[in-house]
């Protein structure tokens, strides 16, 4: 007997040996390090909605879905996406069933239900409750627990893309039990329970410094025995870009680094250290300039920058922001200013892939005599012959604005250059970020005063539907000395068949269509030059090479399935 | 007492030599000094004898290092840094060059009014406490976002920035020697020789050009040194935080400022701007010091 068991005593160490190797047990991995190095400050996503705290928050608080790194919708907390096939939808869009897992416990053991939703929606929903997120929740009427584990969300009109609130990272669920006293005005003053959320995720806080570092450790509930691989994980904040791609690729000190918008050519000296690797996901982000369609010009005073003032000397002829267009040369752009993090555009809608145009790709390639006949079709010529372009004594003079960053600044600079070239003078100005997103009434350097002829900023919109986005250059989102400069359309585009075709896009279900009316409308956004894409930005992070599981994610947190990630051996 | 009434005239000749000859003594000075006349002569003439334009482009010649067509190397657009300097510096040191002669005007005039007349002393003084008290950054930061638009539209992007900067500076640096100046006059104004100008009939305006002037040269100039150093390295922290000129027109701050995200990748784009505001200041520095020394043969300034 004993000469037979040990034969399998070995069998059966080796596969252990096997299965541990493939699929780590829980807490085996060590201690992970991230560095955040824009600090977190607030770890509830509903009162800060910053990437740098949602995402550290992301590890504790989790959404009913999520997107992968694909942007596809996962069920993450849910047993499944509701859809009208699977009738978690309502066939008249009127409402959406979710049904959550079972047997989901918070990090303090007591059961995650349907009432935690509910509550969730309430918090956010309830008034003076300073919520970020309320956009999540536009139209939501009612949010009800039909049993311990479904809820459902009624629309107070029909709703074609119901995955609003609760799927993403902006919007986990919160624990009623917790945040009972945080309702309405309270909601800020409660500082312990919004620096130290308890959730439902891998991980749960142990010490958080505003401004400094968040230390977890696993949360012993978690719903997955095996997981997750890393014992604890601290995220530490502060310092710069530079210097965190430093910490991570060249010297090693830490696992993984956040938002690396740097130089091409610094990050590829970095990795030459091959201590890490530099990881990019492209979203929906893009680089734009905007186009002021309307007049900045300093004697209309308060009509300045409106449509009061009237239309802009040359930009509102769309030949000539052609013309802008056609002489940029956006290969080389990306190649100097962005790298990896960085593809050529000339559509603003420039993904999810399904919904990109490609009508407008003929400004991919540079082409400065092109650019320079439509100049003169246009009327625009060098008569007085001092090398720029004019017509009726008005010459082609641009100033063109942005916030201080080095890669904008190279992107100025390039810009300039090619269209010198082509005979438009070009003034340059660089404000300080905080000033230009600052929206501050009283400054007039904010991007929503426009007090210049072009500017240069980056948008985008989180998940995967873009009808909010485009609903940005409707005349209504118009910013105005009346409406507080509130709005996000800056060139101050306004057609009526574009309003026309967005209220069509908002009462369109079927997916199809939904796809060919997004790309019409950014293919009436493109040819009225309203703006000019540049460069499709993806997010670009980097991770010691030892770290494995990483799935770069810019729909959803980054840190999204951290439960995966292990250590190579 | 004779010597002092020594006519001016006759005084002068001896005193400018024993001038040079002290001055020369302070070696710093004079190295200072022939250092900052060769900063401002390449400034001066670099720009038009140097074969590369700042600012041209050249995406074929991106982060080189140092060589003979390029001393200082190039940066992440391929623009040669040398041009960049010399066109920079001319900026950097005109800025500072006008500033502080307006500094010194405004200056030397509270300073002497202050000195001279007894009723606007205290006034005047308290002008000086309260622009002493006036944070001068972030006062810079308002009026370039007030009249940065105005001034843009009647004389253009470069000068009228220009001309807001160098006032601003100007406006807010005139205190110490306003300070130095009356605390000089206060004491001249007891001394015999100019009691015995007043018996003699002279106007307080007369008394003012004829001896507390010349006898304050000495300060003036010394103010001037160091309100140049003052000038040039306001201008330089104003692009540093990426305000003042336009990105586009380099000055050595606005240099130093891009350079720093590169410091690993091309080191000279930081060092040789940085190295040139402190080679300039520390000659200006210098040449004061010198100046000081050569001014006041009995040494009085300096036990002050």
């Amino acid at each position: 007997m004993s000469v037979n068991l040990r034969p399998v005593g070995y069998l059966t160490l080796s596969i252990c040996a096997l299965s541990s190797a493939a699929m780590a047990d829980r807490g085996d991995q060590g201690k992970l390090s991230l560095l955040y190095w824009q600090a977190p400050t607030l770890l509830n996503p509903y009162l800060a909605s910053a990437p740098k705290d949602s995402e550290p928050a992301s590890l504790v608080l989790e959404p009913l879905a999520r997107y992968d790194e694909n942007g596809i919708m996962l069920p993450w907390l849910a047993e499944a996406i509701p859809t009208l096939e699977n009738g978690g939808i309502d066939p008249d869009m009127g409402s959406i069933t979710w049904t959550l897992k079972q047997g989901i416990k918070w990090s303090d053991g007591s059961d995650f239900t349907a009432e935690d939703v509910v509550f969730t929606a309430d918090y956010c929903m309830s008034a003076d409750s300073g919520c970020q997120m309320t956009a999540k929740f536009t139209d939501v009427s009612q949010v009800e627990a039909l049993d311990a584990h479904t809820v459902r969300i009624s629309f107070a009109k029909p709703k074609p893309y119901p995955y609003g609130p609760f799927v993403g990272l902006e919007v986990p669920v919160l624990q009623a039990n917790q945040f009972a006293d945080c309702i309405g005005p309270d909601a800020v003053n409660c500082s312990a329970e919004n620096l130290s959320p308890i959730g439902t995720g891998p991980y749960r806080i142990t010490e958080f410094k505003p401004g400094d570092v968040v230390s977890y450790d696993i949360n012993p509930y978690y719903r997955d025995a095996t997981k997750p691989g890393f014992a604890s994980v601290v995220v530490k904040g502060g310092g710069d870009a530079l210097g965190a791609a430093r910490a991570v690729l060249e010297t090693g000190e830490f696992d993984y680094a956040w938002n690396l918008q740097l130089d091409p050519e610094v990050l590829t000296k970095m990795k030459a250290a091959n201590k890490g690797q530099v990881v990019s996901s492209f979203g929906t982000a893009v680089e734009r300039l905007q186009v002021n369609l309307t007049n900045p010009a300093t004697d209309l005073y308060d009509a300045r920058s409106t449509r009061d003032g009237g239309a802009h000397p040359f930009l509102a002829d769309p030949r000539v922001t052609k013309a802008l267009s056609l002489a940029i040369d956006r290969t080389a752009l990306v190649q100097i200013a962005y790298g990896e993090a960085g593809r050529p555009t000339c559509d603003v809608l420039a993904a999810p892939a399904i919904y990109t145009s490609g009508a407008n790709d003929d400004c991919l390639t540079q082409d400065l005599d092109r650019a320079r006949a439509l100049l003169d079709e246009a009327g625009w010529t060098d008569s007085d012959g001092d090398g720029i372009r004019d017509k009726d004594g008005h010459s082609m003079a641009l100033l063109y604005q942005t916030s201080v960053n080095p890669v904008r600044q190279t992107t100025q600079d390039l810009l300039k250059a090619w269209w010198t070239e082509i005979g438009v003078e070009t003034e340059l100005r660089a404000i300080a970020p905080a000033v230009f997103f600052g929206g501050d009434q009283s400054s007039p350097d904010t991007f929503q005063k426009f007090y210049a002829d072009l500017e240069m900023f980056t948008n985008f919109f989180p998940g995967s539907d873009p009808e909010p986005y485009l609903n940005n250059w409707t005349c209504a989102a118009i910013p105005t000395p009346e409406n507080g400069w509130a709005g996000m359309n800056v060139p101050r585009y306004c057609d009526a068949d574009y309003d026309a075709l967005i209220a069509k896009l908002g009462n369109t279900v079927d997916l199809e269509q939904r796809i060919d009316i997004s790309k019409e409308l950014n293919n009436m956004l493109m040819q009225a030059g309203a703006l000019i894409p540049l460069v499709h930005r993806g997010e670009v992070s980097a991770h010691a090479t030892s770290l494995q599981g990483v799935r770069m994610n810019v729909w959803d947190s980054e840190l999204w399935n951290i439960a995966d990630w292990t250590r190579a051996k | 007492m004779t010597d002092l009434a020594v006519p001016q005239a006759t005084a002068a000749q001896p005193r400018r030599n024993g001038f040079w000859s002290r001055f020369r003594r302070h070696k710093g000075a004079v190295i200072g000094g022939t250092l900052l006349g060769l900063i401002m002569l390449a400034v001066l003439l670099g720009p038009t004898l140097w074969p590369y334009t700042a600012g041209q482009i050249n995406l074929t010649d991106r982060n080189l290092g140092a060589s003979l067509s390029h001393p200082m190397g190039t940066d992440h657009l391929g623009r040669d840094l040398f041009a960049s300097v010399l066109k920079g510096g001319r900026v950097t040191v005109l800025v500072g060059l006008v500033a502080m002669m307006l500094s010194l005007l405004i200056g030397t005039a509270v300073g002497v009014v202050a000195g001279m007349v007894r009723w606007l002393d205290a006034p005047l003084m308290r002008l000086t406490d309260l622009f002493l008290a006036l944070p001068v950054l972030p006062l810079l930061l308002v009026t370039i976002m007030l009249w940065r638009d105005s001034l843009r539209s009647v004389f253009g992007a470069e000068a009228g920035i220009f001309l807001l900067i160098v006032t601003m500076i100007g406006l807010t640096s005139w205190m110490q020697t306003a300070r130095i100046l009356r605390a000089e006059i206060l004491a001249l104004k007891e001394r015999e020789f100019v009691t015995a100008a007043t018996a003699l009939g002279l106007r307080p305006a007369g008394i003012i050009r004829r001896h507390i002037l010349p006898n304050v040269m000495g300060l003036i100039v010394v103010s001037a040194t160091l309100g140049l150093a003052n000038a040039i390295v306001t201008e330089s922290a104003l692009s540093f935080l990426g305000l003042g000129f336009p990105p586009d027109h380099p000055t050595w701050g606005r240099l130093l400022f891009d350079g720093t995200d590169y410091l690993t990748l091309t080191p000279a784009r930081a060092l040789w701007p940085g190295v040139l505001i402190t080679l300039t200041v520390l000659s200006a520095n210098y040449l004061g010091e010198g100046l000081r020394d050569a001014f006041d043969p009995r040494g009085t300034i300096k036990r002050k």
